[in-house]
């Protein structure tokens, strides 16, 4: 079980509670695909994806970046609790999604990218520090079913 | 790997931080440091305390040297050359740790948080891609 101290705890929510989740969600989902290209290969029905700008206006990678980044709200929601709250998404990914783990870290290095560009200076190094524990234990959770 | 249009961004996100190289560079370690605790194993002989003089120094050294591939994007081999000798055979920092991007994780983080919405998704590619072009050039020789 991850041990969260009350510092990391308030790292975390105070961030959260100022984040648009459908923007930085979506923003951060675009970022995977522009810069981690061959993660394109798990949206062949998105439509066009075939330049930057393609990628940031598409719809349907707007609507899965928000749901993405609302799964996570979940997590933030259930810190001491994370294997159970992902255990059914940890087998989706698994199961039918075949997604490489891998990948959950990119995403989540990302995220940290598009949340350092939209706090500035407010994202501290301790609360970059904070962060990266949370994806890294995100992507644990997530890989957590996998076999 | 790097486009020529890549080379470009490069070299424009670096002209940005040409001003305050010995800041982005001992930020960038401090942050390193922070969020990956195994990377102070490398330096147990560093105060590693907030603003100490000798991650100052370090950051500063880190820096010039990226600033020297910056310059010379089109043969990073021969530029980091020696820096490559010396993390194979006197460093040896765990190559692994190159590709898990700390180092580039935490550059790009300062680099957000400097430039805000300027760190365009293309250049967070680009920036991506060539640090993790030196990290396969300091790699190069370890075996």
């Amino acid at each position: 079980m991850v041990h969260w101290s009350a510092e990391e705890k308030q790292l975390i929510s105070s961030v959260w509670g100022k984040v648009n989740v459908e923007e930085c969600g979506a923003e951060a989902l675009a970022r995977l695909l522009i810069v981690y290209p061959w993660t394109q290969r798990f949206f062949d029905n998105f439509g066009n994806l075939s330049s930057p700008t393609a990628i940031i206006g598409n719809p349907k990678v707007r609507a899965h970046g928000k749901k993405v980044l609302t799964s996570f709200g979940e997590a933030i929601k259930n810190l001491e609790n994370l294997k159970a709250t992902y255990s059914k998404l940890s087998e989706l990914h698994c199961d039918k999604l075949h997604v490489d783990p891998e990948n959950f870290r990119l995403l989540g290095d990302i995220l940290i990218i598009v949340l350092s560009a939209h706090f500035g200076k407010d994202f501290t190094p301790s609360c970059q520090a904070t962060w990266q524990k949370l994806v890294g234990v995100v992507a644990h959770a997530l890989a957590h079913k996998y076999h | 790997m790097l486009t020529a249009e890549d080379k470009k961004l490069v070299q424009q996100v670096w002209e940005k931080v040409s001003g305050h190289q010995e800041d982005v560079g001992a930020e960038t370690l401090e942050r390193m440091f922070a969020a990956y605790p195994q990377t102070k194993t490398y330096f147990p002989h560093f105060d590693l305390h907030h603003g100490s003089d000798q991650i100052r120094g370090h950051g500063k050294k880190v820096v010039a040297a990226l600033s020297n591939a910056v310059k010379n994007l089109d043969n990073l081999s021969q530029a980091l050359s020696e820096l490559s000798n010396l993390h194979a055979y006197n460093l040896r920092v765990d190559p692994s740790r190159f590709s898990s991007q700390l180092l580039s994780q935490c550059l790009q983080v300062v680099l957000a948080v400097h430039l805000g919405k300027d760190y365009t998704p293309e250049i967070h590619s680009a920036v991506d891609k060539f640090m993790s072009a030196v990290a396969a050039v300091l790699a190069e020789k370890y075996r």
